[in-house]
């Protein structure tokens, strides 16, 4: 077989060196390339965030007026305006790049792209090409937004300090600058490569499954991905349409989210969440997935109630594109709006709770082993229910009048997002590292990588919800001293997820350094998914002979 | 060997064929989807129109629906751009039984020396009584040219639809605002 896959691999004569990744249409060099530009990307958001911690581990002005008049060259008082701007543009950016260019990469683009070809039995992605432009398609996005940052937005002021979320009229006549522009160019060809990326994995799941390999034997990672990549089909070309909406009023006199030409800035808000919500699902059922294979694997038991694993996802999906006005509950909505979207918002965390409690149920009597991923994929269960938890609170449009907009929906959305999401890529990264690269990382390292992370994350947000609850306004760099205590206890707790970042390059790089062979399975007879059956790591083109699913 | 490569190049022909039929259904749901969130602009207002939300103002030609006895307060507010140089004078508040047609005005003065054209756009508060807000005639629909220093007088014809009344969110409210927010029509070209 060895011998029969190196002919083949000469016959095409694939490039090398740098045409190999920069030509490449290979699933598994591209989910490389994608998992290095994530890596990437994070870091830069994560130091992002480092600075806003900074900032406000004590109340005042300090960081960023000296950063401003150091990157856009203030002098004297105009600097306090300039880094008051600056520290929104850092919000901004933050949460753009670890949205679209860190999570939804590594975990779509990344791991997606290389193991759901292997787990369907299919030699490739269905569309090689357009797989190597939707990853290129990313630099160049990723490129646009950091332009973004030296650029005027506001008369006077650099960078797009919108927000994620991009709202009009801030986005439109507050920001007459180009910095705006670029970032929404920036979320075009992202979203581009989004799309493309979906279409080519809905076509690989429905159409090159090997023979025997039915919907409802697929691998619960591939089932993630496949409603996943569903939901951006339906709600990017939403976005798409909403900012090119804010493109045409900022530059070409349209009134789409302007009450002066007959149009509605809450208009855009709805667009927005349409796109919004379904987004922050797409972000975290990857993570579903890759957590059930590794509590299933490391409990050597199948996962518990399979069928209905599918179908919370489905129904998440689903129920997830009719609460997008949650996020909307101080724009005016009626009373019966409100009612509904708060209803339909609890609904979600019945299949919420099915996936919860499956897990559980996988661990309950099986032969549990605490090795890396499965510390990680405990932790993210931990968290995110924690997160769900806050979720529900803020599901009740009284509650949310109170909490709107402060700190404790950035602790929400940290622990789903930061712990859920996050956890879920490493859960992903350690569980697989030693197929994608053949190599084997040091367990104790990367078990203190889990457990400072862990520490360093609740440490951060965990306070924020007593911040939030005692009123704490999100996107300030600044706060009354009542706020002292909590916001430096945040702001240490960073510290310790900075040492933990660190120590995870250390992971790599001694992995690097020691080489010890992974083996083709080194989990043993818990991983019983098609990737443990192929070498570490898989040859080039895989199942030259497609495998037979019984 | 050879028969398992020829099972497998066989499978990627059809495959192939089914590729493209997929990303094209697929593709067909991006450029709908795209549609659909330009289409909502004008669903959107017709949404708006229809049921009242957000306090639109209903259209109507005459009061079919009778008069009851609950008094209702109706205020009248209005904000003008500060590139309208304008002066508008809103109605003063009217209080009558629910289901009686009134007749108000607004009074517009252009301060500039050019004439100006302004539009306005206009709700009810709160949001919820905007179905039951029903305007017979009103200056609100066109747009409106003033002359230099030139007065004008703007009627609203209205009255409250009596099924107001059984609307449970309402029953402690005994006032309404109909607020106009006035532009220049032109603002955004110039």
């Amino acid at each position: 077989m060895a011998d029969a896959t190196a002919k083949h691999v000469d016959a095409h004569g694939h490039p090398t060196g740098w045409r190999r990744y920069v030509y490449s249409t290979n699933h598994k060099d591209i989910g490389t390339m994608y998992l290095i530009f994530a890596i990437i990307a994070g870091i830069i958001g994560g130091v992002l965030s480092g600075f806003m911690r900074w900032e406000l581990a004590e109340p005042g002005i300090q960081i960023f007026k000296g950063l401003a008049a150091m990157v856009y060259g203030y002098e004297g008082d105009a600097a306090i305006d300039g880094g008051k701007q600056m520290f929104n543009v850092f919000t901004t950016a933050h949460g753009l790049i670890m949205v679209f260019f860190m999570v939804m990469p590594a975990l779509i683009g990344g791991f997606g792209n290389w193991f759901v070809p292997i787990m369907i039995g299919a030699p490739d992605m269905a569309f090689p090409r357009m797989n190597n432009i939707s990853f290129w398609l990313l630099p160049a996005a990723f490129t646009l937004l950091l332009m973004s940052l030296f650029f005027e937005g506001p008369p006077g002021l650099y960078g797009a300090g919108v927000g994620w979320t991009v709202y009009a009229p801030l986005s439109t006549t507050a920001n007459p600058g180009p910095a705006v522009d670029f970032a929404i160019l920036s979320l075009h060809l992202a979203g581009a490569s989004s799309i493309l990326g979906a279409i080519n994995f809905i076509t690989t799941i429905f159409n090159m499954r090997a023979p025997g390999m039915t919907m409802h034997k697929m691998p619960l990672f591939v089932w993630s991905i496949l409603v996943t990549v569903f939901l951006l089909l339906l709600s990017l070309p939403v976005l798409a349409g909403a900012i090119t909406m804010l493109l045409t009023d900022r530059n070409f006199g349209t009134t789409f989210f302007d009450p002066e030409g007959g149009g509605d800035p809450v208009l855009y808000q709805h667009l927005f969440w349409f796109f919004g919500h379904p987004e922050v699902y797409v972000l975290i059922l990857p993570g579903f997935g890759i957590v059930s294979h590794i509590v299933s694997t490391f409990s050597k038991k199948p996962v518990f109630g399979y069928l209905g694993m599918v179908y919370a996802m489905i129904a998440i999906g689903f129920v997830g594109f009719i609460v997008w006005a949650h996020h909307m509950y101080t724009t005016g909505l009626s009373l019966n709006v409100q009612r509904y979207f708060v209803a339909a918002t609890m609904v979600i965390a019945v299949p919420t709770g099915v996936k919860i409690f499956s897990w559980l149920a996988t661990m309950w009597g099986g032969s549990i082993s605490f090795r890396t991923p499965m510390l990680w994929a405990l932790g993210f269960i931990f968290l995110f229910t924690v997160g769900g938890v806050t979720g529900v609170v803020l599901a009740n449009a009284g509650a949310d009048r109170v909490l709107h907009d402060t700190y404790y929906v950035v602790a929400h959305f940290h622990y789903t997002m930061s712990m859920g999401a996050t956890f879920g890529v490493f859960a992903g990264w350690y569980y697989w590292y030693p197929k994608m690269f053949g190599i084997m990382y040091n367990e104790a390292l990367a078990n203190l990588h889990f457990w400072t992370l862990f520490i360093g994350a609740n440490v951060v947000f965990f306070p924020q919800h007593f911040l939030g609850l005692a009123g704490m306004p999100r996107r300030y760099i600044d706060y009354p001293d009542a706020y002292a205590l909590w916001n430096m206890v945040s702001s240490v707790g960073y510290l310790i997820t900075l040492l933990s970042m660190f120590i995870f390059i250390w992971v790599i790089i001694e992995s690097r350094m020691k080489k010890r062979v992974a083996g083709d399975n080194p989990w043993g007879e818990g991983a019983t998914t098609l990737e443990w059956t192929l070498s570490s790591p898989p040859p080039f083109h895989q199942f030259e002979t497609l495998p037979r699913i019984k | 060997m050879n028969t398992i490569s020829a099972t497998h190049s066989d499978f990627q022909d059809k495959s192939r064929k089914g590729n493209l039929r997929i990303a094209i259904i697929c593709a067909s749901v991006f450029v709908g989807m795209v549609g659909l969130s330009f289409a909502a602009v004008p669903l959107y207002q017709l949404f708006c129109q229809i049921t009242g939300y957000a306090g639109t103002t209903q259209v109507s030609e005459g009061n079919v629906n009778g008069i009851i006895d609950r008094e209702m307060s109706v205020r009248f507010d209005v904000t003008v751009s500060s590139a309208l140089d304008w002066t508008i004078v809103p109605a003063s508040t009217v209080t009558d039984k629910i289901g009686e047609v009134k007749v108000v005005t607004y009074r517009a003065t252009n301060n500039s020396d050019v004439p100006v054209t302004g539009t306005a756009s206009f709700n009810v508060a709160p949001s919820i009584a905007g179905a039951y807000f029903n305007k017979i005639e009103c200056f609100c629909f066109t747009e409106q040219t003033l002359a230099p220093g030139e007065s004008v007088e703007m009627p609203i014809t209205f009255f409250l639809d009596p099924e107001l009344d059984q609307v449970r969110e309402l029953d402690t409210v005994n006032a309404i605002t109909l607020s106009y927010t006035f532009y220049a029509s032109d603002s955004r070209s110039s």
